[in-house]
């Protein structure tokens, strides 16, 4: 049955800060930049910021890794002058497209017009994500992980990969694809940290960080600020844009998935996946359409192997055929039109070589994508997917569509 | 440019004891006790027999707050792992190998830990490990492995 609040609301501003490598976005502060991306996202949709009245975040409100997000504080700086909704998805980077769904809720409850979603990230020295996961005293709970010495995504990440590669033969060759394929899509992007081609020789001397991940396999380290404005479609009428329909957004997950990498006692077939199957079956059951209808898909990409399980979990090929599915060419933008069942995904380069602003750009991208006006834009591009996560739940997914 | 695939790790090792810290909780606890006495346990529900690692107040199966610590045979296998070269405290090259192991003696419940006394190389999925144990800081043991 179609979701009752489909094509009900709309993203209709986005903005962003340039993209820093990490640690360089200093002397800026984190609001600094979260005000960039938020009167940068409202300058786009055409609205002033004096119209904004409501927040959903994601990340537990989280700002990077250390900071929070404070709706009074961000009120404070930039004049916003009332809210009516103030809310955040639980858990880290997994809400990232769930976000706007958070959004449609406060909308749809009539709480607030115009509702801002932001994420800013700023990796000082004392703020690098492995940094954080490893030097904190490990909690009861976490005294049963951190001391096997996986202190950082990438070493977690890992083993699921290598599950993976026992359970269905997938050789390295298809995570250098994700990474050379995406690395593609960046090189007209003035905004990509990452622009230069990237050949095998190059990727098969990078250094090993967690057998069988190697460094380009793990996504950049960035600062920098995004945000979108999210209101109703029928004040999407009066925006600059045409409205990026939502066309269905969902988040949560199973128990079977869990912590998942903080936790690791998924079974198999869940250990080896995404933990998106929830997500992805539920926005399918929303919107009647299967992963053959995505025109592009912005696949939330910390690394490389992640991509893999989730085209897997979404349905794009079979549960244990990534490996082949991506080495056919199908997720290239240069392929769209001639790999048979061809999706091209991450148009904007994604978090391994574009920025990681824990996957809001590829929330912008999928919005550019609808729009008709992204860099790498897919003819006709009528339903764009971007994922969250995989995560400690929840993880997220949405399908915008072309207004 | 050396090609990584071609890259051999040498022996793995536990990661050093005296850098390694836990905490408890009365939850978890006694895993910890029967740790420091070299007995592998995990926590199973005293009423459906459900285990649940990390120990945790409620059986996800029953929701029974009553536990049992039974005695394990002390050996798993591994059901995945990770090859890392850099000792987490400090960034010195240190080669160890973070595994998951299903516990025998369990309905599958998993242990994430170390695994030493062969070559990295030489690590697989399936292969049939045995507990050791690593002294910790604040007189803790933590159960690490090494191949049958």
């Amino acid at each position: 049955m179609a979701w009752a609040h489909q094509d009900k609301t709309a993203i209709v501003g986005i903005g962003a800060t340039e993209y820093y490598m990490r640690g360089k976005s200093w002397p800026r502060t984190i609001n600094d930049m979260a005000g960039e991306a938020i009167l940068k996202a409202c300058a786009d949709a055409g609205i002033s910021i004096k119209d904004v009245d409501g927040f959903a975040y994601y990340s537990t409100a989280g700002a990077g890794y250390l900071d929070k997000f404070d709706t009074a504080s961000l009120m404070e700086t930039l004049g916003i002058p009332h809210v009516g909704f103030s809310a955040t998805l639980t858990s880290g980077g997994g809400g990232a497209s769930g976000a706007a769904g958070l959004a449609t809720a406060g909308l749809m409850n009539e709480d607030c017009k115009y509702c801002i979603t932001v994420m800013a990230l700023q990796q000082l020295p004392q703020h690098r994500l492995g940094v954080v996961f490893g030097a904190a005293a490990p909690s009861p709970e976490n005294s049963f992980l951190q001391p096997s010495g996986l202190v950082g995504p990438g070493h977690l990440m890992s083993v699921l990969a290598r599950r993976h590669m026992h359970l269905y033969g997938t050789k390295r060759e298809a995570f250098k694809e994700i990474v050379q394929a995406t690395r593609e899509h960046a090189l007209n992007r003035p905004k990509a940290i990452r622009r230069k081609p990237l050949d095998d020789e190059e990727y098969w001397s990078q250094p090993m960080l967690a057998d069988p991940l190697c460094r380009l396999d793990f996504c950049l380290e960035t600062d920098g600020a995004v945000a979108i404005v999210t209101t109703t479609t029928d004040r999407a009428k009066d925006c600059r844009h045409p409205p990026a329909l939502i066309h269905g957004v969902a988040h949560g997950g199973t128990r079977n998935w869990g912590r998942a990498f903080a936790w690791m006692g998924m079974q198999d077939p869940d250990f080896a996946s995404s933990g998106h199957k929830f997500v992805a079956e539920r926005l399918w059951e929303q919107t009647g359409l299967t992963a053959k209808d995505m025109d592009c898909a912005e696949i939330y990409d910390h690394f490389s192997c992640m991509v893999l399980m989730q085209l897997e979990d979404y349905g794009f090929c079979e549960k244990g055929e990534g490996s082949d599915y991506v080495l056919s060419g199908a997720i290239r933008y240069a392929n769209r039109n001639k790999v048979e069942g061809a999706v091209p995904v991450n148009t904007h380069g994604g978090n391994l070589n574009e920025a990681y602003i824990i996957g809001l750009t590829h929330v912008t991208e999928a919005v550019e994508q609808v729009r008709g006006t992204a860099i790498n834009q897919v003819e006709d591009c009528e339903f764009a997917l971007s994922t969250g996560g995989p995560a400690s739940l929840p993880v997220s997914g949405m399908i915008l569509r072309r207004a | 440019m050396t090609d990584n695939r071609e890259m051999s790790y040498g022996p793995a090792r536990a990661l050093p004891g005296d850098q390694i810290a836990i905490t408890t909780n009365p939850d978890t606890e006694p895993f910890w006790e029967k740790a420091k006495a070299h007995k592998l346990t995990a926590c199973q529900c005293a009423d459906c027999g459900h285990f649940r690692m990390p120990p945790s107040p409620y059986c996800p199966e029953c929701q029974s707050t009553a536990k049992q610590w039974p005695d394990l045979p002390g050996t798993g296998t591994v059901f995945s792992f990770a090859i890392c070269t850099r000792n987490p405290k400090n960034g010195e090259e240190y080669v160890y190998v973070p595994v998951v192991i299903a516990l025998d003696g369990t309905d599958g419940a998993h242990l994430v830990s170390n695994l030493g006394g062969c070559d990295a190389d030489d690590v697989e999925i399936g292969m049939k490990v045995t507990v050791d144990w690593n002294p910790i800081k604040d007189d803790w043991v933590l159960p690490v492995f090494k191949p049958i």
